[in-house]
């Protein structure tokens, strides 16, 4: 800390940042374009200019840009000297001299960062006469429209695109006042981070194109708090409803979590919730061969009541991507010992596996914000752009931590940012990345290896052993498979920040438990290192805390009779392994959870069918809900309150955003009334969140801290509650006026402090409740730096979420031991690994028509020997088999070839439409399509 | 008078070989550079007092004593030779590439042990076709008897050197924008902080000197560094390659000592104005120099003087305004150029000097008016030094801010006769 | 595709830079040079031999000016607009050589013969107005000259 004079009054500084970020965290309006705080600096825009006096005699001062000078001890500024204003006046009128005053048609209007500085230099009346310069648009895909002429130049997007995400098909082209910032040709963007170009871009260059679909002014859109749906990595998330129907996604900022920025499915996913196949009413059918038919709410809870009087067998079966509380109050329906997890078998052993090493191990689960910070990366078995994108992109500056220091020796700050990269070069990493098939994140790693899942196990293992030789050793590594290993072990020894990032994405528990011996090891040898696991879905981990045994054993009880199979003792904390094998069901309720997505659909309709009765509690019609009786309609993220637990064992609560129409209420709410009607549950009825909460601390302690995710339901500021309006809100007299000309009362909301009005309170809530980011004058995303202390750092008040998991002491864990032995082709069979895709594998996303659109079609990908070897070209038609005893298994893709793949590998891109249900890795064998026909194989 | 610098050139005439040009003396400095130690080259280039002929006038000596030394220091170490010359009304360096590579790759090596680099380029300009053939085969030679490649003459000491012939724009010869096209990248400058002799060329230390800086260099290690002092007329050291271009009886290139003063060089060598046309001023040092004008013609030629007078030396290389020439024209060409050949990188420069543009091309058709000229007026003071990212638009300014300024009459007339009085 | 000269001449500059990057600029010269200009092709082509993308490439061939991102006739004038030229009759030369050839600047001939560009200061100022055609530089030019020329380079065509 030093003393700095701003204006000639002393203010303390942070040592070694620049003058523009501490400005802005001293609160003054200091107007910038071309600086982002997590992109740095690089002096273009020329925005940020400020005097710089040597001394307390000089009067004279120069120009600088704040942006690009250091906080230097005693250092004397004047943001107000008429030499700086004037300049920086000068600075907004040349930008706007091409810009065009669209505003009212533009989308950015009313969010536009340009709009703010314009206003906030005082540039208020227009001297340039000449002509503007004009350019044309380009398509760019789906999720990202182009409007060039609005450009200012400030190069964010490419630099972000670029620089930060390592996507290379848009660039900077021509020069002068003609700079054009696009791809070479029209064409959808590559990167998956594509959607933050609209946030990057101060102006409205890039915008939301699935916004446009339904365009809402910022001011006009009422938000909530919440958490991404589409993947394990719980990125907070400001959505936005007018008229009852999800507008838009946009990022909030959690220093911990996702910084700035969010991945495409996370963006665009939301459009899921406006879907026409959303459940809105609740609906029965009399017998199966009947259609389902709405119904009302109290004849539906008589219904099931009915259903679940005395005597009968009711087991529920949960999911991961709805809430804890949902989980739980289904969990507190049926009672624990009927509850069974959502998650298929496979899926429940991993992610329990996975639960147990962050809690028994001394290795500590990393936010993305660590794993930023981290200084070594091993990546073992997993793809993290396509299964957890925004770790890819953390892990993407993570491969600068060590070449960093390259411009510590050169005394370059790390905030400038172009400086920090010339100096650097393409040193990169270390990051060593072993996965099934080749990632994107390849370009970047030191070194990959490719192979069979047993073989990436093996070298993990390998690794640890190097690392501390009381961690078991690998019999027959081939030499260059040990020198990596030792090569890897050398770069995470010497690392200060090490990290292990894994996860069940190639479906392999030996996978897991390597990396965690590879961290294991580092720890116990006095380098305390991080172990991250990505995990498919947004409560994936929260609802393995709760526990049950996997849906699967529930088809076997159900449909055999047979007793549970060993492996599903694998299970958490409360599982209940009990379970007579003589029951047979009688009603399921199935929360919020197609359960196609995770068996085999053969298997799931003889489980159906055995089942009296099927209830589903859900959001979306899909297929589970075809073959229920009963289906009652769920609120979405956006329509409901709850925790999620994210991979890193982070606890964050998601707000409702708006009151849906009709009978859609909470899936816990669903619970709540069918005990109630029934008599069943326990204790008082619960009438809001906070309750369901407490009860469910209460009963699992590993959720304890749960309660402390958000202020509870009776916090108020100043009496009031906070205000999911904006103080701008408009029309809200005259926006159902063709329904009724009486305004009606806003919706009470018992279960969070955020009112559905503009009344209420609009400063600065706790972090947790920060419902939309604006302060005076900051009409855009850049208002987030008035809700941080230190600018681009955390929320004032701490990031939110509370984390649920800490590391036990070093020394106190054993080692995994079951070192698989090397993959060894079969003749004529294939493993069959899952290879991973970002749009289209998650059910929720893919009915966003923008994600659809990005869908990769299913393929069967093959090493070009092997596929020689049987005749197949790239483009052909092959026929997958899977080896299996039961359940679909057969089918017909079209091959890719990927080099990488080893030998006697195959590839599927499981989940995609099509392929949902598939359990892999799996055997199989593949012939082309007609030939194997011919020679009678089944069809 | 002594012209080391031209000494063996005859224009028109093909360049010394490898041969002549040993015959005449050369490669003697590298010899001697090799069995010194660096720092006493440094030394003596330092006392020397040779400031660099880029434009800017930096101390050579001073430039390379920020290189890292040593054992330890960074590796590999460049030196690069900026042969771009596209400052407008600028033909200096041409002279010496065309008509003695030999000197220059002399002056390289020299340069390059003073500051132990491992690699050289020369980076040359793609329109200096006969320079880039001449150089090509000099290189070719020098290699071939040793003077490049490994230890050097059987010394310790290795370089490589290569030729890399740009791809065009004035920006380029902005020595950290020089950097980037040679990386390969869009050629914006780079933040100083770090200098290039820190975070050069691919993150290494890097030197960047003008072709007529290192040229300089064998003279000042085969002669001294008093003799070099002596053959100036003031404080600077050294002769300078002067030239004009203009409305003058003998334009031409011609190496005095440094310190001529402007109307020596004017009148003697340039032969004065051509008949029937009167002096008005001139830009001493290239496009992006302060207008001069008749009572400063006895100052002298050299980067102090110069500078006390309100304008700069620049390249040393003057563009005559004459008479009959429209000096608003004139400006409306000097900015057209600027703002053509701006980066696009920053602001003040990419939009200022394309509205400067406009104005003034508004103010040649006859359509201006008098708040035209405030606007320029405020643009030359806005586009200062220390308000860009690099010196193209502070050079812009400087005949924009000067030009208002001894001008200001023939803005008026343009404003008020609502035409160009000169066509 | 690269054509095995276009490889061969990209291959002999390889060991003069550390990366393949900065290669970028000679290469798309080598491919201008075979091809008269850098078509969307010559790009690809490029990129795939640099390992870089279209995107950067296209950053590069638009900033760079003696880059043809557009086709040019067989010989391409350039001609000086710089302060020096302009002052000795650059515009004189302009209107000449337009009306000559029957093409504005930025323009190709209709027999795909000359391209007219403008030109940045080509470094013989004491010799304005100045022009280059191809590899050649013409100095000291007025239109009667400039008429010699211009004969000169049809007639060696024609002679072809
Ligand atoms: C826009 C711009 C263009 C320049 N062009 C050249 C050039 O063509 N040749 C040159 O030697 N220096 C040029 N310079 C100056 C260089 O940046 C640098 O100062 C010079 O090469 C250093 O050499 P010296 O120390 O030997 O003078 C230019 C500077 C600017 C700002
Ligand atoms: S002053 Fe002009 S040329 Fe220099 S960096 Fe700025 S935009 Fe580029
Ligand atoms: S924010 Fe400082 S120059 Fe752009």
């Amino acid at each position: 800390m030093t003393t700095i004079h701003i204006d000639s009054r002393p203010y303390t500084a942070q040592d070694g940042d620049n003058l523009l970020q501490q400005c802005l965290s001293l609160g003054f309006n200091l107007p910038y374009f071309c600086w982002h705080p997590a992109l740095g600096s690089v002096g273009a825009c020329r925005q940020c200019a400020i005097k710089q006096f040597k001394n307390e005699d000089d009067k004279r001062g120069k120009i600088v840009m704040a942006c690009m000078t250091p906080v230097t001890d005693g250092a004397r500024i004047s943001i107000d000297d008429p030499e700086a204003r004037e300049f920086r006046a000068s600075v907004v009128e040349w930008l706007m001299v091409n810009h065009p005053h669209d505003c009212p048609v533009c989308d950015e209007g009313g969010e536009c960062h340009l709009q703010d500085m314009t206003v906030m230099t005082g540039h208020t009346y227009r001297r340039y006469q000449g002509r503007k310069r004009t350019f044309h648009n380009q398509n760019l895909g789906p999720l990202v429209n182009h409007e060039m002429n609005r450009c200012i130049q400030c190069y964010r997007c490419t630099r972000f695109y670029r620089d930060y995400a390592g996507g290379r098909d848009l660039d900077a082209m021509v020069l002068r006042n003609q700079v054009y910032f696009g791809r070479h040709e029209d064409g959808i963007l590559e990167s998956e981070f594509s959607g933050n170009l609209v946030e990057v871009c101060p102006t409205g260059v890039f915008t939301d194109k699935t916004l446009k679909q339904h365009y809402t002014r910022k001011w006009d859109l009422q938000t909530a708090p919440s958490v991404c749906m589409h993947c394990g990595l719980g990125c907070n998330t400001i959505p936005g409803e007018r008229y009852g129907t999800l507008r838009r996604i946009r990022n909030r900022f959690n220093g911990a979590v996702n910084g700035y920025f969010l991945c495409d499915r996370g963006r665009y996913g939301y459009e899921f919730a406006n879907s026409k196949h959303r459940i809105r009413q609740p609906s029965l059918r009399k017998d199966r061969s009947a259609a389902l038919q709405s119904a009302i709410k109290r004849d539906m809870l008589q219904h099931i009541a009915a259903l679940l009087s005395n005597g009968t067998r009711v087991i529920g079966i949960g999911s991961p991507r709805a809430s804890v509380e949902s989980n739980f109050a289904l969990r507190t329906l049926v009672g624990p010992e009927w509850f069974y997890a959502g998650v298929s078998d496979r899926d429940g052993r991993l992610l329990a596996s996975i639960l147990d090493i962050l809690r028994q191990g001394p290795a500590r689960s990393p936010s993305l914000h660590e794993v930023e910070l981290a200084d070594a990366v091993l990546v073992l078995g997993e793809d993290v752009t396509n299964t957890a994108p925004l770790l890819a992109l953390a892990l993407r500056q993570s491969v600068r931590r060590q070449p960093q220091k390259i411009a510590e020796k050169m005394h370059i700050p790390h905030w400038n940012d172009n400086a920090v990269r010339g100096a650097v070069q393409q040193e990169r990493g270390p990051l060593f990345i072993a996965t099934v098939a080749g990632t994107k994140l390849d370009d970047v790693a030191t070194q990959t290896f490719h192979a069979a899942p047993d073989d990436l196990a093996r070298l993990g293992f390998a690794v640890a052993h190097v690392l501390d030789s009381s961690a078991p050793p690998v019999l027959d590594m081939p030499d260059a498979l040990q020198e990596l290993a030792d090569t890897i072990a050398e770069a995470l020894k010497t690392a200060e920040r090490p990290m292990v990032i894994s996860g069940i994405g190639c479906g392999n528990r030996a996978v897991i438990e390597a990396a965690a011996n590879v961290a294991w090891s580092l720890s116990n040898t006095g380098h305390p290192a991080e172990l991250c696991f990505a995990v498919p879905e947004c409560n994936s981990l929260g609802a393995a805390m709760i526990g049950g045994v996997s849906f699967e054993s529930a088809f076997e009880t159900a449909c055999n009779g047979a007793p549970l199979n060993d492996n599903t003792a694998g299970a958490t904390a409360e599982t209940s392994t009990d379970v007579a094998a003589d029951f047979s069901v009688d009603t399921v309720i199935i929360l919020e959870n197609d359960l196609y997505q995770r068996a085999d659909a053969a298997i799931v309709d003889r489980f159906l069918a055995a089942a009296k009765h099927v209830v589903v509690i859900d959001h979306i019609d899909n297929a589970t809900c075809a073959r229920a009786d009963v289906v009652l309609p769920a609120g979405t993220f956006a329509e409901a309150d709850g925790t999620l637990v994210n991979n890193e064992g982070r606890a964050q609560r998601f707000f409702q955003v708006f009151v849906p129409q009709g009978d859609i209420q909470e899936s816990w709410r669903w619970a709540q009334d069918i005990m109630t009607i029934t008599g069943s549950g326990k204790g008082q009825p619960w009438i809001n969140l906070d309750q369901v909460s407490a009860a469910c601390a209460a009963a699992i302690p590993l959720l304890q801290p749960i309660l402390h995710a958000a202020p509870p339901a009776d916090f108020r500021i100043g009496g009031q509650k906070i205000s999911r309006q904006p103080h701008r809100y408009s029309g809200r007299t005259a926006m159902l006026a063709d329904i009724s000309v009486h305004e009606p009362k806003p919706p009470e909301d018992p279960d969070a402090p955020l009112s559905f009005s503009m009344e209420g309170y609009l400063g600065h809530p706790p972090p947790a409740l920060i419902p939309r980011f604006w302060a005076p004058g900051w009409n855009s995303v850049q208002a987030v730096n008035k809700f941080q202390d230190e600018v681009g750092s955390s929320l004032a008040g701490g990031d939110p979420g509370v984390r649920l998991i800490e590391p036990v002491p070093a020394g106190k864990a054993e080692y995994f031991s079951n070192v698989p032995i090397a993959f060894t082709r079969r003749t004529d069979e294939w493993l069959v690994v899952p290879l991973h895709h970002v749009f289209g594998t998650d059910e929720l996303s893919v009915l966003a028509p923008a994600i659809a659109e990005l869908a990769a079609r299913p393929y069967l990908a093959l090493n070009p020997a092997d596929a020689a070897e049987l005749g197949l070209a790239a483009g052909d038609e092959s026929r997958l088999q899977l080896l299996r005893t039961n359940g679909r298994t057969g089918y017909s893709l079209p091959v890719q070839l990927k080099s990488e793949l080893q030998r006697g590998v195959a590839g599927l891109p499981a989940g995609l439409p099509g392929l949902a249900g598939i359990n892999l890795p799996a055997w199989g064998k593949v012939t082309r399509l007609g030939i194997g026909m011919k020679q009678g194989a089944p069809p | 008078m002594e012209t080391p610098l031209t000494n063996n050139i005859s224009p028109g005439k093909e360049p010394p070989d490898l041969r002549q040009y040993e015959n005449g003396g050369g490669y003697a400095a590298v010899r001697k550079a090799l069995r010194m130690a660096p720092a006493e080259v440094m030394a003596l280039v330092e006392e020397s007092n040779l400031r660099g002929r880029g434009g800017a006038g930096f101390p050579t000596a001073q430039k390379w004593s920020f290189v890292p030394m040593g054992n330890d220091a960074p590796r590999p170490k460049y030196l690069i030779c900026n042969a771009d010359e596209m400052e407008p009304g600028t033909f200096k360096d041409r002279l010496l590439l065309e008509g003695n590579p030999h000197q220059l790759i002399e002056g390289m090596i020299v340069s390059a042990y003073t500051v132990q680099a491992d690699v050289a380029y020369i980076f040359l300009r793609w329109a200096y076709k006969l320079a880039a053939e001449r150089l090509e085969s000099a290189i070719v030679e020098a290699y071939r008897q040793g003077y490049l490649g490994k230890n050097i003459l059987g010394s310790e000491y290795s370089l490589e050197l290569y030729l890399h012939v740009s791809a065009g724009r004035y920006i380029c010869g902005e020595e950290t924008a020089l950097l980037n096209a040679l990386e390969g990248k869009r050629a914006n400058p780079r933040a100083k902080p770090p200098y290039p002799q820190v975070s050069g060329l691919w993150g290494k230390p890097t030197i960047v000197n003008n072709v007529e800086t290192l040229c300089n260099v064998p003279h000042i290690v085969n002669r001294g560094a008093a003799w070099f002092k002596n053959l100036s007329r003031g404080a600077n050291g050294g002769t300078k390659l002067y030239g004009v271009s203009g409305r003058v009886k003998n334009p031409g290139l011609w190496e005095l000592p440094m310190g001529t003063s402007i109307r020596e060089i004017l009148e003697e060598h340039a032969g004065g104005m051509r008949d029937g046309y009167r002096f008005r001023g001139l830009l001493p040092g290239g496009a992006s120099t302060d207008f001069v004008v008749a009572d400063q013609l006895d100052v002298a030629m050299d980067f102090d003087s110069m500078q006390a007078a309100g304008s700069r030396l620049g390249t040393g290389t003057m563009i005559i305004l004459d008479d009959k020439t429209c000096p608003v024209g004139m400006l409306l060409n000097l900015e057209h150029f600027f703002a053509q050949e701006s980066c696009g990188w920053c602001t003040p420069c990419w939009s200022g000097l394309s509205w400067i543009e406009q104005i003034l091309q508004r103010l040649e058709e006859g359509s201006g008016q008098s708040s035209d000229l405030e606007r320029l007026q405020s643009h030359a003071r806005l586009l200062g030094p220390g308000h860009t990212f690099c010196a193209l638009a502070p050079g812009a300014a400087e005949p924009l801010q000067s030009g208002l300024k001894h001008f200001g009459d023939d803005f008026d007339r343009h404003i008020h006769e609502k035409r160009c009085p000169w066509r | 595709m690269l054509s095995e000269q276009e490889k061969q001449q990209i291959e002999a500059k390889v060991q003069h830079y550390p990366n393949k990057r900065a290669l970028c600029l000679e290469a798309l010269k080598i491919v201008q040079e075979h091809r008269g200009w850098v078509t969307d092709e010559g790009i690809a082509d490029v990129a795939e031999a640099l390992q870089l993308t279209p995107a950067e490439l296209e950053g590069m061939a638009t900033f760079y000016n003696m880059i043809f991102r557009k086709p040019v006739g067989k010989h391409v004038i350039l001609l000086c607009d710089s302060v020096s030229c302009w002052i000795m009759g650059y515009e004189r030369l302009r209107e000449h050589l337009t009306t000559r050839l029957g093409i504005g600047l930025g323009e190709t001939s209709a027999d795909q013969r000359f391209t007219l560009l403008p030109n940045v200061c080509l470094g013989a100022c004491d010799h304005a107005p100045v022009m280059m055609i191809d590899n050649a530089h013409y100095q000291d030019l007025d239109p009667g000259k400039i008429d010699e020329i211009i004969a000169m380079y049809r007639q060696e065509d024609i002679a072809r």
